[in-house]
């Protein structure tokens, strides 16, 4: 599991038909201090996730297939959580 | 699942069989604002995408998963054509309360 903010979202009409009814949002991982990493990527959002907000996504198959109770839908990342609070040692 | 840019087609007649009748097309993988970014993929296009739009691709496992056959031999599927993207690129909301250090932390263990 990754943490990330939301920055976005994608509008789009002509897609897979599994993909409808889906929120696909833009992501940026970030680190423990938060901090931007890597990539940003797509993800289909399950928790109403807004811009702005911190977000564990999960880069795996099954788990998206698991969460959205599908057996064959082409989700790769979901996300699964909004972070309240993250504590780290100094 | 990332954002591409079609930027040209890949023809086969030699090929699995799972795969027959459909389009392979060179795909520039982009970031939110559209630079490109990576090395430019081959993915097959089941829902009809053309020559310079925006779309949205899965990897791995699940770009079989779009497919008419979901055990292809496919590690890249399209599977949106992109309207609209909206970046808003807000900061993190409550930064401060969300991320929080305990300097003190040796002092628990």
């Amino acid at each position: 599991m990754k943490l990330a903010r939301v920055i976005g979202n994608v509008v789009a009409t002509e897609k897979h038909p599994c993909f409808k009814g889906h929120k696909i949002m833009i992501v940026q991982p970030i680190d423990e201090t938060g901090k931007d990493i890597q990539q940003s990527f797509l993800s289909c959002d399950t928790v109403s996730a807004g811009p702005g907000d911190v977000v564990l996504v999960q880069q795996e198959g099954n788990t998206a297939r698991q969460l959205l109770g599908t057996k064959q839908d082409p989700f790769h990342s979901v996300i699964v959580g909004i972070v309240d609070k993250v504590c780290i040692e100094k | 699942m990332k954002l591409a840019r079609v930027i040209g087609t890949v023809v086969s007649t030699k090929k699995v069989d799972s795969i027959k009748n459909l389009k392979i097309l060179m795909i520039q993988p982009l970031d939110e604002l559209l630079k490109p970014t990576g090395q430019p993929i081959a993915a097959i296009d089941p829902i009809q995408a053309g020559y310079g739009e925006i779309v949205y691709y899965t990897l791995s496992r699940e770009s079989a998963l779009a497919l008419p056959d979901p055990n292809s031999p496919v590690d890249a599927a399209i599977t949106g054509i992109v309207d609209m993207v909206n970046v808003e690129n807000t900061p993190i909301v409550n930064k401060d309360e969300i991320f929080e250090t305990y300097p003190d932390m040796e002092a628990h263990k």
